[in-house]
């Protein structure tokens, strides 16, 4: 049969798919199972070797992840029993829950800043791209030009100026600084990624909607929105894993209020000996979002993601 | 239902001049048809009326009142494009229900309803009606689409090519759906179209579109009787019209330079030999292909003609038209 074959794959080519694409997963999913897997270790099982695939599940990491604790004298510890499952898991290694750490604190402001830029990208990249797309603007190919060409650096070549201009404005170490700076870097995509999607949105819908009595806004949020849903979709989902996953300028620019997760994490491996479990929870915690954000815009993504090739 | 006037409208891109100072009345209750070829501006006729472009000289009227400065949506018209004007995120009954839930009607729900359920009955859409709008065959599509026209009252209907991309059999049946419908609405309808046929059976009054000049207006029957021109001759009548050398026979008036023969203008049995090339049995039509001093001519015979390729056949004018070297009409 050829390659190109338009007959229903036969049972032995399902198979051996079959196979060969569960093969595949298993090979990329091995790190995260990884991930997903040493965050229910505890210490000790984390560090074993060989590596240990069955084991005991613990949230000790968990636990570890979301407080700070000190050591205490058998004494003290006597005196003061664990009232809840978490005080327990801490008060077996002679310990006691001092706070919370800060990871719930950096957790949201990844959330608040991810999400945040991701909504101001898609939204004005959307009317960006739908005034390209539609109006005669002067100069609009050098417009389009030039936006793109902000991209055309790796964004972290600017860093001392941005580093400057961030102190002078005092922008450093906030979130509408951070939400800023990740819009403006991601505009550029999703001017360019919107302004495809609305291209191909022929324009008699809405001149039929003008037609039928409705304004151009109308038009716009009632015809052109609704068909670009695929392409605002892949975009948004773009933007939310460069705004997710950026480290550079956030090592560079916050250093408390406004901290992301991703330079959080690595700080939790210094607090007292290697806590593995407590490094591998944040890391499965900081995969959620982008996961279910993904997962929820999956049957836009898919047609998203061929920017448009197979939407007729 | 209103009239329509366009008064010396030109509309230009770049250097094309898609509209050239056309003067036209679509009269209350008229069902007219612009028939031009592809490119005669056709589509931007349509657009300029409803105002989606603005003309670059020239008035616009609709019910008296000059709509120039006019938006799309105050003109009170409603079109029916070439294509795409269907919604595809939204059901067949949404996509009929959208210009009555417009700001400007803002039809209550039960009218909508009642109204939707009428207009699906007479489109033949009723069972449709909760499809998804991609979920329609091409004719389906495009009942829907005019069905989105009809949903309104507005002061007239513009159909741009509507029934091109259907059926033989669909849009036959569609043309007299849309004749009976005008009708009985007593509706002003402006429809354009390339298809002779469509122009011939609806229209109340024909327009002919060449490079954007509006070059004949007037009744079918009139239209295909006297033309103007060699080129609005061309655009009426199966078999085509047939042009010969105007000096081929004898009689024709002086500057004359091409005798335009329709079949009924050519008398069988007298006149010039010409030979049977081929012979076409159409069904409808029988077809005869001549060659008379080396020139293509194509009539019509009757159905069970002993005529067949080979054979002679005596031809001669009858009532034919003449046009002069510039394809104007002189006789
Ligand atoms: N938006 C436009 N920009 C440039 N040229 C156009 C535009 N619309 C139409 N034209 C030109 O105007 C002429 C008439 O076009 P159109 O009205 O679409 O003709 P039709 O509908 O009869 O096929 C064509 O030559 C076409 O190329
Ligand atoms: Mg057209």
């Amino acid at each position: 049969m050829s390659g190109y074959s338009v007959t229903e794959p036969s049972s032995t080519q399902k198979w051996v798919a079959g196979v060969l694409v569960i093969g595949y997963a298993l090979i990329t999913l091995m790190p995260l199972l990884w991930i997903l897997a040493t965050g229910f270790k505890s210490s000790a099982d984390s560090i074993a070797y060989p590596p240990k695939v069955t084991f005991q599940p613990t949230l000790e990491g968990y636990v570890n992840l979301f407080t700070t604790q000190t050591r205490q004298t058998p004494e003290y510890l006597d005196a003061h029993p664990p009232q809840t499952w978490y005080e327990e898991i801490v008060h077996d290694k002679g310990m006691v829950i001092a706070g919370p750490s800060r990871f719930g604190e950096r957790f949201m402001n990844s959330v608040i800043i991810g999400f945040g830029s991701t909504f101001l990208s898609v939204f004005l990249g959307t009317l960006a791209a739908y005034a390209f797309s539609r109006y005669r603007i002067p100069l609009k190919d050098d417009l389009l030009f030039f936006i793109l060409s902000t991209r055309m650096m790796p964004p972290i070549a600017v860093a001392i100026p941005i580093f400057l201009m961030f102190r002078n404005l005092g922008l450093s170490d906030t979130h509408t600084g951070m939400i800023l700076l990740y819009t403006a870097v991601n505009l550029s995509l999703s001017v360019w990624l919107l302004k495809g999607f609305i291209d191909e949105i022929p324009r008699e819908y809405e001149e039929a909607a003008l037609i039928d009595g409705y304004t151009r806004f109308q038009a716009f949020t009632k015809v052109v929105l609704p068909q670009a849903a695929t392409g605002i979709a892949a975009t948004a989902i773009f933007c939310l894993i460069f705004a997710w996953n950026e480290y550079a300028f956030a090592v560079l620019l916050t250093s408390g209020t406004a901290q992301t997760a991703p330079p959080f994490i690595p700080t939790i491996i210094g607090n007292g000996g290697q806590d593995w479990p407590a490094v591998a929870a944040g890391a499965t915690l900081f995969l959620l979002p982008v996961m279910v954000f993904t997962i929820l815009l999956r049957k836009h993504l898919l047609r998203g993601i061929t920017f448009g090739a197979v939407r007729k | 239902m209103a009239e329509v006037a366009l008064k010396g409208v030109t509309k230009k891109f770049g250097s094309t001049v898609a509209v050239d100072d056309v003067t036209l009345t679509v009269e209350d209750g008229a069902f007219v048809v612009l028939l031009g070829p592809t490119g005669a501006g056709k589509t931007t006729m349509l657009r300029l009326i409803s105002g989606l472009e603005r003309p670059d000289a020239g008035d616009i009227v609709i019910s008296g009142r000059s709509v120039i400065g006019e938006t799309p949506a105050q003109r009170d018209v409603a079109m029916v494009f070439q294509q795409y004007s269907l919604y595809p995120h939204m059901s067949v009954r949404d996509n009929l229900a959208f210009p009555l839930r417009s700001p400007i009607l803002r039809t209550p729900e039960d009218e909508i309803k009642r109204k939707i359920a009428e207009v699906a009955e007479v489109l033949h859409i009723s069972h449709k009606l909760d499809n998804k709008a991609t979920a329609l065959s091409g004719g389906e599509m495009q009942r829907v689409s005019i069905g989105r026209a009809l949903v309104r009252d507005p002061a007239i209907y513009l159909m741009d090519e509507p029934l091109s991309s259907l059926d033989a059999k669909l849009r036959a049946d569609l043309r007299i759906e849309l004749k009976r419908i005008q009708a009985s609405l007593g509706a002003t309808l402006l429809y354009v179209t390339h298809d002779q046929i469509e122009a011939m059976t609806m229209a109340t009054h024909i327009g002919v579109l060449d490079e954007g000049k509006l070059v004949q207006f007037g009744a079918p029957r009139d239209i295909y009787e006297n033309p103007v021109s060699l080129y609005v001759a061309d655009r009426l009548g199966l078999p085509r019209i047939n042009r010969l050398p105007a000096d081929l026979f004898a009689g024709a008036p002086s500057g004359a330079k091409t005798i335009g023969l329709r079949p009924e203008h050519i008398q069988q049995g007298d006149g010039k030999p010409a030979k049977v090339v081929r012979v076409e049995h159409l069904g409808d039509q029988t077809r005869l292909h001549l060659d008379l001093d080396g020139h293509a001519v194509v009539t019509l015979s009757d159905a069970h003609t002993p005529l067949e390729p080979g054979d002679t056949l005596a031809i001669q004018p009858r009532n034919a038209l003449y046009f002069d070297a510039a394809g104007a009409r002189i006789a």
